[in-house]
């Protein structure tokens, strides 16, 4: 008896240790905190964070995680919220969890110091979330590739239909990818909807791949895996920076963009800090630590710097893009369900 | 009455009367009395939370056999005070949640929004447990088990784990296949997705469109298990049965994919074969073969998972290949058969249970594998991606994910259903007590051919996907720019020197601790439960048995994201509370992990004679005794194997923890992928050649703690020494 005593009583003293020395890890906290769920580059994310700290002394916990990540989390924890605040990632996810309440309702005093496409976003959403910087979708090709295969100069979407470009297009998968699903839409807002599946269809034609991360097909072109990809134009300048030989291209017929968003949670356990961080989110100080941290999105505060290298939205045609309409579910599933069963499946 | 039983009631009181029945809230800093005494689910009771009163009835009902000692009633009052505790503490914690009654029927009778708790604590906890060995031993002491308590609470205990850390959060998220966006029950939307033509659809065998998806993966799986297997066998004979002068080496070899964080392996293999490669770019400028994009898709998974999985297997295989008793052999061989007839109609048959399981667990690892399709599957999709941006992804539909999620579920029960049809009621020992004075036979020199000519190459190659890790580490940008620097591991790792001492400012160094500290504390664990299943399902037997299984390999099966999800939905609320703590990433490595710990235990297990526990047994050894002396150093392979195995898959797990990571818990594979996203693979690489090192010395300590099994075999060069197997102390 006496070994199977002894037996059971050290693992019971050894679970019990592993669950002492995890549940008291977070019992002694100070009272100012903020828990945020943080959707943008791990270095963007620090920089907010630690700024934010040595301006309030509130204590940030922040987790990067991708922006669909984290709906889906919000989503699981709904009954019993853990984050306060969700800062940036690509607007659809939050417009989501706004239509399904997972999110409180605010009215910054920083409101009238944004640019209109932020304050729209900010309407549409019934007050519910808010752009802190927007980012135009385009294509970028690797120049190196193009001069060996004499493909020219790429200006224009009807341009990746070029038959020397087959196999050479990539771009991300729709049903997994925020980017390619703004692509979608704004081909759909573009060309109609008719014409713009037209488009697609003849676009597939050109696509080596549909990645499954929206980002995949800037480091795909940058390392030469293809000639084009499709992404936000910001993912296609980080490249540039990083000295990729890649060209940048904002398509002459106009297109669409995304606006990186915050919200704050419902039933946040820090509503008050939660406000507080919102509202500092929305000032130009604040906006300018993107381009520090090498992220080149278009800041949402009229005064904030634009970074020399992002590209300029005045340079580009963008279209009147409807997120109330290409944001809601029921559209999102028709077009989605339409481009699998139209696009997807056609032989190459 | 034993003193076993009577310590266990006096913990279900204590649990009750003195320690703190609810948790604490994180923000609260708790003194001493609230640890002692003023928590304590009797003064709560006392104090309004009325709900918890009832449980002093079972507690009392324990102690009627204390009181009044009658054999032949003491194990129905110790079952129904177990059985009634245990139901009374599942229903209160059920129906009265954080805020209030939690089901509506409740709501509409006693009026919104009722009485309201908070998650279990130490005294719950503990008080849920002691019920449920009181009931064990009250089974016991029936009859069940022969009356060996220590087997009927080993089973308890086993099967209570696996009820409330697989079953309660899968069954949460399985059931959102059957309901709509909103949650209202919807069996026909059911019907619907199951029956899509994406999942099933057979269009690439009549023109040149994609097969559904379920077909995709269950090929690439088949594909996989038998590359694995048969690779992973190659490499156990040759560690095993031949004189190869570099074993050693081939071993070490064989075991780095397993260490490899995900995506590492498949970066490798782009900046190797991708279009723009390094031996592409020999192939183009040397050969003229073109550049292709073959390496994405069907191919590029194969290959990767080829690497990462091999090694599963050899782990698997080698502990059965040298448990393999060569006196059969022999026996063979005196009967005039030729080493090929040997080989194929003794060697190869025992190692049936060996294959069987290699193949089992190369066939749901590869369904389970998310990393290497995302990397390299192109347009071949297979169902963990496809889960996983159900969830995540554009449609954010989670009853799609769930239908999926069954899906990939019904493959791998069909395997294991396989694997039991195959090795069927055969018997397997190899490893008894008697005197075992074979020499391994040499193999016949084709099979010793054929794994020379699989191994070989194969070792090359890894060899070559590691160079190119190493490279990537220490170059400025791998594939563009070979410029050397050290820059990546300052970012990571940097170490300052500040007056009070060394501060880690690395902006990696958070996770590589948080990794750390969660991987050594599930991996023993998840090696202890795992051969403890293993050893109830092969030397006990009881009812449910194939069920119980079966719930062991379940978490397995389901693929990483469904888990971490379902943990989320599961574990956020009351009445177990612990999502945000460590505590939930242990919890989910160690179930996740516990199967490899149960196969590879049975593996073993069903090789070593019944007749040596018997042995033991009849010197008058307890079962626990005999379990530690004799079944546990035989056991060293399948100890080694799972507590290698959990320790690097908490390292290098990435779909099921990307819910559960927080700010103070932050995994070095969240990092990673984050990373990786951003296009920094110099960074990811460089932090993952730290986290191979990590875990080489890991394994390098387990092998030393742990010890080599010693069999009483003799190898061609030693004296022979008929030592039993049973001297080993």
């Amino acid at each position: 008896m006496q070994p199977k005593k002894t037996f059971a009583a050290a693992t019971m003293l050894a679970g019990a240790m592993t669950a002492m020395s995890f549940m008291s890890a977070g019992a002694a906290q100070a009272q100012g905190e903020l828990v945020m769920y943080c959707a943008v580059q791990e270095e963007w994310c620090r920089a907010m964070t630690t700024a934010f700290e040595r301006e309030t002394g509130i204590k940030v916990s922040m987790t990067r995680k991708s922006s669909g990540e984290i709906y889906a989390q919000v989503k699981a924890e709904s009954q019993n919220p853990r984050a306060d605040i969700w800062w940036g990632g690509t607007g659809d996810p939050h417009m989501q969890a706004a239509e399904e309440g997972l999110t409180e309702a605010y009215k910054s005093p920083k409101m009238s110091e944004l640019q209109d496409w932020a304050v729209r976003q900010w309407e549409q959403s019934k007050e519910r979330t808010v752009g802190i910087y927007s980012g135009a979708l385009g294509f970028g090709y690797n120049t190196e590739l193009a001069k060996s295969n004499n493909i020219g100069e790429l200006k224009c979407w009807a341009d990746l239909l070029k038959p020397e470009l087959k196999d050479e297009v990539q771009v991300a998968d729709p049903n997994s990818s925020g980017t390619a699903y703004t692509l979608l839409a704004t081909i759909v807002q573009i060309m109609g909807e008719e014409k713009g599946f037209e488009y697609l269809k003849a676009l597939h034609k050109n696509v080596n791949q549909y990645t499954k991360s929206g980002a995949a097909p800037a480091k795909a072109t940058a390392l030469g895996e293809t000639t084009a990809g499709i992404t936000f134009l910001h993912d296609m300048v980080t490249m540039v920076v990083d000295k990729a030989p890649v060209k940048v291209v904002a398509p002459c017929e106009g297109t669409g963009y995304e606006i990186g968003s915050m919200s704050i949670i419902k039933g946040a356990k820090n509503m008050d800090n939660a406000k507080k961080f919102y509202d500092w989110a929305l000032t130009a100080d604040a906006q300018k630590l993107g381009a520090e941290a090498k992220s080149y999105q278009v800041p949402s505060n009229k005064n904030t710097p634009v970074p020399p290298q992002a590209p300029k939205l005045s340079d580009i045609k963008l279209i009147n893009f409807d997120f109330a309409k290409y944001g809601s579910s029921a559209e999102r599933k028709r077009l989605l369900s339409k481009w699998d069963n139209e696009v997807k499946n056609l032989p190459k | 009455m034993t003193r076993a039983t009577l310590g266990w009631i006096v913990l279900s009181w204590v649990g009750f009367v003195l320690l703190p029945w609810y948790g604490f809230d994180r923000s609260a800093s708790p003194t001493i009395a609230d640890y002692f005494v003023s928590g304590s689910a009797l003064v709560q009771g006392l104090r309004g939370a009325w709900w918890l009163l009832p449980i002093l009835m079972p507690l009392g009902m324990a102690l009627v056999p204390v009181v009044r000692p009658s054999p032949r009633q003491k194990g129905t009052w110790l079952i129904a005070s177990g059985l009634l505790g245990l139901a009374l503490i599942v229903l209160q914690g059920f129906t009265i949640g954080l805020n209030g009654w939690t089901a509506d029927i409740l709501r509409d009778l006693f009026g919104e929004p009722g009485p309201s708790q908070s998650g279990i604590g130490y005294g719950a906890t503990l008080t849920s447990a002691s019920f449920l060995i009181i009931l064990c031993h009250g089974l016991a002491a029936r009859g069940w088990c022969r009356g060996d308590a220590f087997i009927t609470s080993s089973i308890g205990a086993v099967v209570a784990l696996i009820i409330v850390f697989v079953f309660f959060p899968v069954s949460t998220i399985l059931a959102s296949a059957f309901a709509d966006n909103s949650g209202n029950f919807a069996p026909s939307e059911f019907a619907a997705k199951f029956m899509d033509r994406s999942i099933w659809g057979l269009d690439c065998l009549t023109s040149d469109l994609r097969c559904g998806v379920a077909w995709n993966t269950l090929f690439l799986g088949l594909l996989v298990a038998f590359g694995t297997t048969a690779l992973g066998l190659a490499f156990a004979l040759i560690a095993t049965r031949t004189e190869f002068r570099y074993k050693k080496l081939l071993r070490v070899m064989s075991v780095l994919p397993i260490i490899t964080p995900p995506f590492v392996i498949g970066l490798a293999l782009i900046l190797l074969f991708g279009r723009s490669g390094a031996l592409s770019n020999v192939l183009w400028e040397w050969f003229g073969v073109p550049r292709s994009r073959w390496i994405y898709g069907l191919p590029g998974v194969f290959i990767a998972q080829l690497l990462a999985f091999t090694p599963i297997a050899f782990l698997v295989l080698i502990g059965v290949v040298q448990g393999i008793s060569p006196t059969l052999e022999e026996a063979s061989q005196t009967l005039r058969a030729k080493s090929w007839t040997t080989f194929w109609t003794v060697t190869l048959p025992l190692m049936r249970p060996g294959l069987a399981n290699a193949f089992l667990l190369g066939f749901v690892e590869s369904l389970a594998d998310f990393g290497n399709p995302l990397v390299l599957g192109g347009n071949y999709e297979v169902l963990s991606t496809k889960i996983f941006f159900a969830v995540v992804g554009a449609q954010q539909d989670q009853g799609r994910a769930a239908v999926l999620a069954i899906i990939l579920l019904a493959f791998t029960l069909g395997a294991f259903w396989m694997q039991h049809a195959w090795l069927g009621k055969k018997v397997y020992t190899t490893v008894t007590g008697k005197g075992d004075a074979g020499i391994p036979l040499p193999l016949p020199r084709r099979v010793a051919l054929a794994s020379y000519f699989t191994a070989i190459p194969w070792a090359v190659f890894t060899l070559a996907v590691y160079a190119i890790i190493v490279v990537g580490a220490f170059v400025r940008s791998m594939g563009r720019d070979y410029t050397p620097t050290l820059d990546h591991f300052l970012t990571a790792f940097r170490v300052e020197r500040a007056d009070w001492g060394l501060y880690f400012s690395g902006s990696a160094w958070d996770s590589f601790f948080a990794t750390v500290k969660v991987a050594a504390l599930s991996a023993p664990l998840t090696a202890a439960i795992g051969l403890l299943t293993a050893y109830l399902l092969t030397r006990q037997r009881f009812s449910g048995q194939r069920s119980f299984e079966f719930g062991t390999l379940l978490s397995f099966a389901i693929p990483g994201t469904v888990v971490g999800v379902s943990y989320i939905l599961a574990f956020n609320v009351p009445p177990i509370e612990i999502t945000g703590t460590g505590f939930i990433l242990v919890m989910c490595f160690v179930f996740r992990n516990m199967p490899v710990g149960v196969r590879s235990g049975i593996a073993t297990l069903s090789q070593i004679d019944k007749s040596l526990d018997e042995a033991s047994l009849t010197l008058g050894a307890r079962s626990a005794t005999t379990m530690r002396r004799v079944v546990l150093p035989l056991l060293r392979p399948a100890i080694v194997a799972s507590l290698v195995y959990s320790f690097v898959r908490a390292m290098t797990a990435v779909s099921a923890v990307i819910f559960l990571v927080t700010a103070e818990y932050n995994m070095a594979t969240t990092y990673i992928v984050g990373r990786v996203e951003a296009g920094e693979f110099g960074l990811a690489i460089a932090y993952s050649t730290a986290l191979i090192l990590v875990m080489l010395l890991a394994i390098v300590a387990i092998q030393l703690v742990v010890g080599e099994r010693r069999l009483g075999r003799r190898s061609a060069s030693a004296a022979p020494s008929p030592v039993t197997v049973q001297a080993v102390p």
